[in-house]
């Protein structure tokens, strides 16, 4: 990876990197403080800790994490391999609909899933659970899959040459060797569904509770902000061991595969291969589709039978005459498509910004780029439990601003702005710099010739990301929005939760709209990012 | 009866024929080499012999039983890759032991016949050494152990000696005649070079001549 | 999308640096952050002081109002609604309604954005959460003008002023009639009856986190069992197949047999739901199809305050008058099925006809209730949610 050789001006990375330190310090550290003062002041945690449904709640967020992990490794596994392994039909098409599930926001996968079960099912742990499985799916499929790419197949040939059969060639040869794969695949599903939040919401019964969700009834219902607070800080402590122990497990573990060029891919020939990569292929499509087209068609559904009504009707949410049950879905659509684009444009350029400093500033870069990390440390429910609990005192009374629910979704958006745009920033050649100044430009000059525009795909890049972000955000608008302004999500939440009615079908297709659009964002960022890819790819 | 028999094997990856029609015998105890220059096919028919890949058509037959169905592990085939393959996650000598241990053989008894192997492939003594830091002929040499301390009923190497420099691959050359003529197993082995044919084997065929 | 970060190394490393400047942090300690409440000082207006109207007019100049209310308030095209455009037209103050959710959930809403709130004027705090509203200083105080009007045991409930009542009523438990007998059987008559088999899988109720009759109904038990003893009673409650629902509206109108076509022939609702099913009952009929369960009711009290912060006082304060007028509280009985606190109003003839006022309501101590509500809540939910 090349480095830019000269560093830039002081004067310049401090201009550019002015603008996002004070933003991450106002917006994302200095509520952090406030939630650790609150949190470990007065008799919140002596309250917190002694209380059973604590330790019940925490339990419960345990082993549903890890039963979710210990699924989804288990059953992404094969299909890793597949992918891994073999040529087919509909192979990349398939992986980007995995993708696209993987972005898809928590609560329309949460809709997916209520809109796919028999009612006995709904809303069960086992619903959660399997939710989670797909959900994260493809994290197994393209970390572990990736791994076992560079995996020659010529070592699991001589495995069989030296008489092992198929399961022990895997367990003897290739589970060892895909062994950090695959605990990196854990750590992040883990994590992930350690602070699931949106999937409960939606698909858990009222009494399933993990820590997030407890942290977002104390305050939103009972307006407990200490014990919030405490046991904001429980889950950030669990998800800061779970990091810690993975990244010391990882140094000790890892092995030089002596890197190869990617084995070949090849069409499965014989009967028996064709067979088992048609199941593994054919499993994975329907678990991956028919969530999504549940919820499509569960849109069409209302308590008197299969109509077009909920989208024809879309913002009837009558019960009675003149009472509604306060959310208006219409308004809903126009509030996140509002804030989409405040946030969006806060995103890319304090992001782009960012981005241009970490890479002026050489090595003292990486802390910014770290900085800029943390918020997506915490989890979106902690940065909205933050804010709300931070700015709610003049002359910081930010409340009722209609910018901070976009500076939420940005604080969150921001890292991948950032992520996307380092890349090709730092791959360029810097003798192209060089060569500019050769010609006579200033180093500030050169930059701007030769680097920035680089940035641009990658900015557009962005731009999708982020607005797909932010449409989706569910955690830390949960705390910000207020009433009146809520955002689609949050709609989609509510209604669903109206069992039974024909509000429910509403909620269905504000689903499917939002998947609709997450997914058609996701083949925008695949589509710029294609020319890179499609090389790397015909190997 | 011959220890190997192919019989009219024909091999093709998405439309290009790699094998056409290819017959070869191997009597008990030759070492033949076979040659032809690169991108002929050679290495594909040794996966073939092994089972690695499935023929289109024709049969592969070991001491007069066909096994052109039979999955690799069941072949007894042994083979010498040429990047050797060893497993990084393994000792050299649990490598070596690798083959015995799929047969189910205790771990006392195996560890004692693969440092035996060791020993007559002039390794003695690294056992515990990482097969990362093993150089390219010792590398080639714990492969070679580990193919053969499977006693397999066929041998295939797939240029065990390209890429070697000269004085390394002139040893290695003796030493592995030495140590296929000692353990009295058929060899096929295959190369590019007709000098090395010469030297290794004890007959020398051409893939063109084998249509 | 948050998710893909994780991919990368530094996503991780980030979180250990999280950790580790949270460990440091809470070494240090620090003070608690001051949440700069500034009270209301000094004395609390009364009547229509003659403020110069402040900031809160909408875009084309005219002053307006927003009244922050639970989700069973009609928004538009109702009586009441009617009753608020005469106000309009009196006073030239729009008036426009902010539904929040059910009375928990606004009330949590309105401690969080206390002094920054949402609206002007909240609707519909009732004597159960009403504590905790003061508490949390989330109301401006005000008396009314025609606060006279007001009985003053409703009125002392909140001694500085903070509230005015506005309504008040019987959370009860309702039956449909019909249903039973279908059924051939006798409705219950008891609190403890619910727990019996026979009335297995029947009855709806809300969550006392978010809904008011919710929490009403809890502390009805409690009233009946005792502190000690409710805990068991839920306990047979919830085995019996008692289904929660978070909000009143959505348990009347969508699970309860009558009112909503749902599964659940009993329902926690007030003592004046059934008037109101024959009001609007299609085809007409003059007898009531559902029926109250006298000795579950609770008595219950609503209020209605100015919200602390708001940029319009003026405003709220005359909204706040309007509310407790004969004008507007005679159209309280039809629309939300509730007895208006104006003593001179008079209820309409389905009312005296069909609403069920028991001779002895249940009430707790205000006192008791403020220092238990929360952990009774606390405990509820952990017996019967899980």
């Amino acid at each position: 990876m090349n480095r830019l050789p000269s560093r830039q001006p002081t004067w310049l990375i401090v201009a550019l990197a002015i603008v996002p330190v004070i933003g991450l310090g106002v917006f994302f550290l200095w509520p952090f403080a406030t939630l650790l003062s609150t949190a470990i002041t007065g008799e919140a945690i002596t309250n917190t800790l002694s209380r059973r449904s604590t330790w019940d709640i925490a339990w419960f967020t345990l082993w549903q994490a890890t039963v979710s992990t210990l699924g989804t490794i288990i059953i992404g596994l094969t299909p890793a391999y597949v992918f891994a392994r073999y040529n087919f039909r509909g192979r990349e098409p398939l992986v980007g609909l995995l993708t696209a599930i993987f972005v898809l926001p928590t609560v329309v996968m949460g809709a997916a899933f209520l809109a796919l079960l028999p009612t006995s099912l709904d809303r069960t742990v086992w619903a959660v659970i399997g939710a989670h499985i797909v959900f994260n799916l493809a994290v197994v499929i393209r970390v572990v899959g990736t791994m076992w790419e560079h995996l020659p197949t010529d070592m699991e040939a001589a495995a069989a040459t030296l008489g092992a059969n198929r399961w022990r060639v895997f367990t003897d040869v290739s589970l060892p060797l895909i062994r950090p794969a695959v605990a990196a695949a854990a750590v992040i599903v883990f994590l992930f569904t350690f602070t699931s939040f949106g999937v409960i919401r939606v698909l858990g019964a009222t009494g399933t509770r993990t820590i997030e969700v407890e942290i977002w009834r104390r305050t939103t219902q009972l307006g407990e902000i200490g014990d919030a607070a405490v046991l904001a800080l429980l889950q950030l402590g669990v998800l800061a061991l779970v990091v810690l122990w993975s990244t010391l497990a990882q140094r000790r573990h890892s092995r030089a595969l002596g890197l190869e060029p990617l084995a070949r891919r090849r069409a499965p020939r014989s009967p028996g291969e064709r067979h088992f990569v048609g199941i593994v292929v054919g499993c994975t499509t329907v678990i991956a589709s028919f969530p999504l087209i549940a919820l499509a068609v569960r849109s069409f559904s209302t308590p008197s039978g299969w109509s077009t009504n909920a989208w024809t009707n879309l913002g009837q949410t009558e019960i009675r005459p003149g009472i509604r049950i306060g959310i208006d879905p219409v308004d809903a659509l126009g509030n996140s498509l509002r804030i989409a684009v405040w946030a969006t444009l806060i995103a890319v350029v304090v992001g782009g910004v960012a981005a241009l400093a970490i890479a002026a500033a050489g090595r003292s870069g990486r802390l910014l780029d770290t900085g800029l990390m943390l918020p997506l440390g915490a989890s979106a429910v902690t940065i909205g439990f933050g804010m709300l609990i931070t700015f709610d005192a003049a002359p910081f009374d930010w409340r009722a601003s209609w910018w901070l629910v976009p500076v939420g979704h940005a604080l969150i958006a921001v890292p991948f702005v950032v992520r996307t745009a380092l890349g090709p920033l730092r791959s360029v050649d810097p003798s192209m710099v060089d060569a500019a100044a050769t010609l006579g430009a200033t180093p500030a000059r050169a930059w701007r010739e030769v680097i920035v525009p680089y940035l641009w795909r990658p900015l557009a890049v962005g731009t999708a990301l982020a607005a797909a972000i932010s449409l989706g955000e569910f955690g830390a608008t949960s705390f910000l929005s207020r009433s009146g302004g809520e955002t689609l999500p949050i709609a989609i939440e509510q209604l669903l939760g109206r069992t039974g009615s024909a509000l429910q079908a509403q909620g269905y297709v504000l689903a499917t709209m939002l998947a609709i659009t997450t997914v058609i964002l996701v083949a925008i960022v695949d589509r710029l990012q294609e020319p890179r890819r499609t090389k790397a790819d015909r190997s | 009866m011959s220890a190997l028999d192919v019989h009219h094997l024909t091999v093709s990856f998405d439309e290009t024929v790699v094998l056409d029609d290819v017959s070869l015998s191997l009597a008990h105890g030759e070492i033949v080499a076979l040659l032809g220059p690169s991108g002929s096919g050679k290495s594909t028919l040794l996966r073939a012999i092994a089972g690695i890949i499935a023929p289109d058509a024709g049969t592969v037959e070991i001491d007069g039983s066909d096994v052109t169905h039979t999955p690799t592990h069941r072949r007894g085939v042994g083979m010498v890759f040429q990047d050797n393959q060893l497993f990084p996650h393994r000792s050299t000598l649990d490598n070596v032991a690798f083959g015995l241990k799929m047969e189910g053989v205790g771990r006392t008894e195996r560890d004692e016949r693969s440092a035996r192997w060791l020993e007559r492939v002039g390794l003695a003594g690294f056992a515990d050494r990482r097969v990362t830091e093993l150089s390219g002929g010792e590398a080639k040499r714990v492969a070679l152990a580990r193919t053969l301390a499977a006693e397999p009923s066929i041998v295939l190497l797939d240029e065990p000696l390209t890429g070697l420099d000269r004085e390394l691959h002139d040893r290695l050359a003796r030493e592995l005649v030495e140590i296929l003529t000692t353990a009295a197993v058929t060899t096929l082995l295959v190369t590019h070079d007709p000098d090395e044919a010469a030297v290794v084997a004890t007959r020398s065929v051409h893939l063109t001549d084998l249509h | 999308m948050i998710r893909e970060s994780f991919l990368t190394r530094r996503g991780r490393a980030a979180i250990a640096a999280l950790a580790a400047s949270a460990l440091i942090l809470a070494s240090c300690g620090s003070d608690d952050a001051d949440d700069g409440s500034g009270d209301p000082e000094g004395s609390v207006a009364i009547g229509n002081p003659p403020v110069p109207p402040t900031a809160s007019s909408s875009p084309d100049g005219e002053r307006s109002v927003t009244l922050v209310a639970y989700d069973s308030f009609p928004e538009a095209d109702t009586s009441l609604n009617d009753a608020l455009t005469q106000f309009t037209d009196e006073t030239g103050i729009d008036v426009e309604l902010l539904i929040a959710g059910d009375t928990g959930t606004m009330l949590a809403k309105a401690s969080l954005t206390a002094g920054n709130p949402e609206g002007d004027v909240m609707w519909g705090i009732d004597n159960t959460f009403l504590s905790r509203a003061i508490n949390d200083e989330i109301f401006e105080p005000y008396v009314a003008s025609g606060i006279e009007l007001v009985p003053e045991e409703s009125a002392m409930l909140a001694p500085n002023g903070e509230a005015t009542p506005v309504d008040f009523g019987d959370v009860c438990l309702n039956y449909d009639i019909a249903w039973f007998a279908d059924q051939g059987i006798d409705p219950p008559t008891t609190l403890q009856d619910l727990t019996r088999p026979a009335y297995k899988d029947l009855l709806v109720v809300q969550n006392p986190a978010t809904s008011s009759p919710g929490l009403a109904f809890l502390l009805a038990t409690i009233d009946e069992f005792g502190p000690e003893g409710w805990q068991e009673y839920w306990m047979s409650l919830n085995e019996n197949g008692a289904e929660i629902v978070e909000s009143w509206s959505q348990a009347y109108y969508e699970r309860f047999s009558w009112a909503g076509g749902g599964p659940k022939p009993l329902v926690v609702s007030y003592g004046s739901s059934p008037p109101a099913e024959v009001i609007f009952a299609d085809p007409p009929r003059d007898d009531s199809p559902t029926g109250v369960i006298e000795s579950t009711c609770f008595r219950q009290v609503e209020f209605a305050g100015v919200l602390r912060g708001t940029d319009a006082p003026d405003e709220a304060r005359q909204l706040i008058d309007f509310l407790i007028d004969d004008r507007f509280q005679s159209q309280l009985a039809l629309n939300l099925f509730v007895y208006p606190a104006n003593v001179e109003t008079e209820l309409p003839q389905e009312f005296l006809d069909f609403a069920v006022v028991p001779a002895e309501p249940r009430t707790l101590d205000p006192a008791e209730i403020d220092a238990n509500r929360s952990s009774w809540i606390d405990e509820w939910t952990e017996l019967v949610i899980g």
